[in-house]
């Protein structure tokens, strides 16, 4: 089984008080430095979405043929990232993994916040977005509804619906521990807050039974759920008919690439935060090393999806899709994002076979970031790179981003990073009473 | 309904031992701990939740609507016909068919949960006795509703056994 998923034989209440000191003990230097910083970002980023509403998008460097380029790659980016959390919440749960207990609050966290970053892009890409509300039905005046059979309303419910689920099912795995945060809160204030939020949770056997079953429904709909979203985000460009975008295997290549982003980013958050909070008994080098075999799993499946689209872009004789490939992919404007995804995300993971590698943090923790920016040139180059150069040469163009486009970009992970920051400040981030199940199921002989 | 003895145990298996032993009394007991135990609810005979019963049928209601609502906006009420297609084409239904049924499926399960369990339930007697804050954190909590005398609850090995929620 290699290393231990829980270290040591600490009582529940010292186990209780580590956990918790995060939220309760003082605030770190690190954390009110990086919450400042983070918060500036955000207001950064709101300031530049004001103006992209004020002016309007061609502040953005889209243009003609380029209609889509940073907002929705980010869309996609963070979308997929989001994923691992579900994964890691639902799927492992059903797979009975029980070295998810550790990291599953915050790569569910993770995922809401992701999730948030995400749904801006839909918003602010539409140029008006006040009128956003035409994607729902509601009784017009105009008496017209929204096209179903256009992806964009499935991308609304698919994306409301993730958030929604998500949010559900980390709330309602927070309730135990946000009683046991109310039970030991030092102040009457704090109390209050976390009893309000706890809604009354009192660990009752008839209670924990219905809850059980509650919770197990939503790792039973999470897990469908997580697989549909990125299928349908695909399919907002696997139903048009641009080369590089029409293709059918769409659905499961976004998938898997969105489970491969996002343990990334569940790798690039738990080493420092294990670190800094010395978890490191709570969450192990197992723990590491096991995110880093996801990461090797999930990304042979995502080179195995890049190498297929390659082949059948050959294999169906369609010209313009084999041109998309050589011409618009391998050397047209901004190519170098599509080598860079090559070698990141194909080559650059192949380091994971090695033990050596993925028993070192450090190393991990670098690759995982590179294979960050990989999957992000990844969608870039999926969405930009093949609208530059489609069908007629004519109608050729290049797309250049302008600094409100970077801003937005980085202005959105200062943003995650700021929710992030509030969430392991106020909220037990590692799930209390599951890590104290997991260490009475590891240590059975401390029922006397 | 909500007064009786609240007893509390410093570990699982004590408190295991003493609600197999009040099991036979017919008494109504409850039992708080900083974790869930499957066992408790076998000795405490407790059958599975049937919460997933009362989704069910709310899940399928939500596909259905979402169904019929996107069969009837885009096909009967304005049809749209956009280059010559099929002006009812349910296969495009799916998704959000899809993404409805899961929606309503979490809502009515959260709905549902806190229904049955009576959350928010910011004010309860046991909040009031002394100590039961460590039910979340490391001791163990019996209710026990019904003919008991506190003494015997502490013969079983409660570390202490106190009346809950008596009325002024």
């Amino acid at each position: 089984m290699g290393e231990p998923v829980f270290i040591g034989n600490p009582s529940d209440e010292a186990l209780s008080d580590q956990l918790l000191d995060p939220i309760f003990g003082p605030k770190s230097k690190t954390w009110r430095v990086v919450f400042l910083i983070s918060g500036i970002g955000t207001l950064m980023l709101f300031g530049l979405i004001l103006f992209t509403f004020y002016v309007g998008i061609g502040v953005w460097g889209v243009n003609i043929p380029v209609g889509w380029a940073f907002a929705i790659t980010n869309f996609v980016w963070w979308i997929g990232i989001g994923h691992a959390g579900t994964f890691i919440s639902a799927i492992l749960l059903l797979f009975e993994q029980k070295w998810r207990t550790s990291i599953n609050r915050f790569a569910e966290a993770m995922t809401l916040f992701a999730v948030t970053q995400a749904a801006l892009f839909p918003l602010i890409h539409l140029g008006r977005p006040w009128f956003a509300y035409w994607l729902v039905p509601y009784p017009a005046t105009m008496r017209v509804w929204p096209n179903f059979k256009s992806a964009l309303p499935w991308d609304v419910a698919a994306v409301s619906t993730y958030f929604t689920v998500s949010l559900l099912f980390w709330y309602i795995g927070l309730l135990p521990d946000l009683a046991t945060a109310r039970d030991r809160a030092p102040t009457r204030i704090q109390r209050v807050l976390y009893g309000i939020f706890a809604l009354g949770w009192r660990g009752s056997a008839r209670h924990q039974r219905h809850y059980r079953m509650v919770y197990g429904l939503f790792a039973g709909i999470a897990t469908p759920l997580v697989l549909s979203v990125h299928s349908v985000v695909s399919s907002d460009f696997a139903i048009t008919i641009l080369p590089g975008w029409h293709s059918t295997i769409f659905p499961p290549y976004f998938v898997a690439g969105a489970i491969f982003s996002g343990f990334c980013m569940v790798a690039t958050l738990m080493i420092p935060i294990r670190r800094v909070y010395r978890l490191q008994s709570v969450i192990t080098a197992r723990h590491v090393e096991n995110v880093a075999k996801l990461i090797l799993a999930t990304g042979l499946i995502v080179t195995y999806s890049y190498f297929c689209e390659y082949y059948l872009a050959w294999y169906s004789g369609d010209q313009y899709e084999l041109d998309n490939l050589i011409h618009a992919l391998a050397r047209g404007p901004n190519a170098w994002t599509f080598w860079y995804t090559i070698g990141a995300n194909v080559l650059l993971v192949q380091t994971f076979w090695s033990k050596r590698v993925r028993t070192n943090e450090l190393v991990i923790w670098v690759i995982t970031i590179f294979i960050n920016i990989g999957m992000w040139t990844e969608r870039f180059s999926i969405i930009a790179l093949s609208l530059q150069q489609d069908f007629l040469p004519s109608s050729w163009g290049a797309f250049h981003p302008s600094p409100v486009d970077w801003g937005i970009t980085f202005g959105t992970g200062f943003f995650f990073v700021f929710l992030f920051f509030l969430f392991l400040r106020f909220i037990p981030f590692v799930p209390l009473s599951e890590v104290k199940e997991l260490k009475h199921h590891l240590n059975p002989r401390e029922h006397h | 309904m909500r007064a009786g003895i609240a007893a509390e145990f410093a570990d699982a298996d004590t408190l295991l031992v003493a609600i197999q032993k009040l099991r036979e009394r017919g008494l109504k007991m409850d039992a708080y701990t900083p974790h869930p135990m499957l066992e408790l609810e076998d000795v405490l005979g407790l059958g599975r939740s049937r919460i997933n019963w009362m989704v069910f049928p709310l899940a399928i209601g939500g596909a259905i609507f979402a169904f019929l609502l996107q069969s009837w906006c885009n096909a009967v009420d304005y049809p749209i016909n956009i280059g010559g297609r099929t002006l009812y084409a349910w296969v495009t239904n799916i998704p959000i068919t899809f993404e409805t049924g899961i929606l309503a499926t979490g809502l009515s399960a959260i709905f549902i949960l806190f229904v049955v369990l009576g959350f928010p339930s910011l004010t309860h007697p046991l909040f009031k006795v002394d100590g039961f804050e460590r039910a979340s954190v490391d001791r163990f909590w019996l209710t026990v509703q019904g003919e008991i005398d506190p003494a015997e609850l502490m013969r079983l090995g409660a570390l202490r056994a106190v009346p809950f929620g008596v009325a002024p």
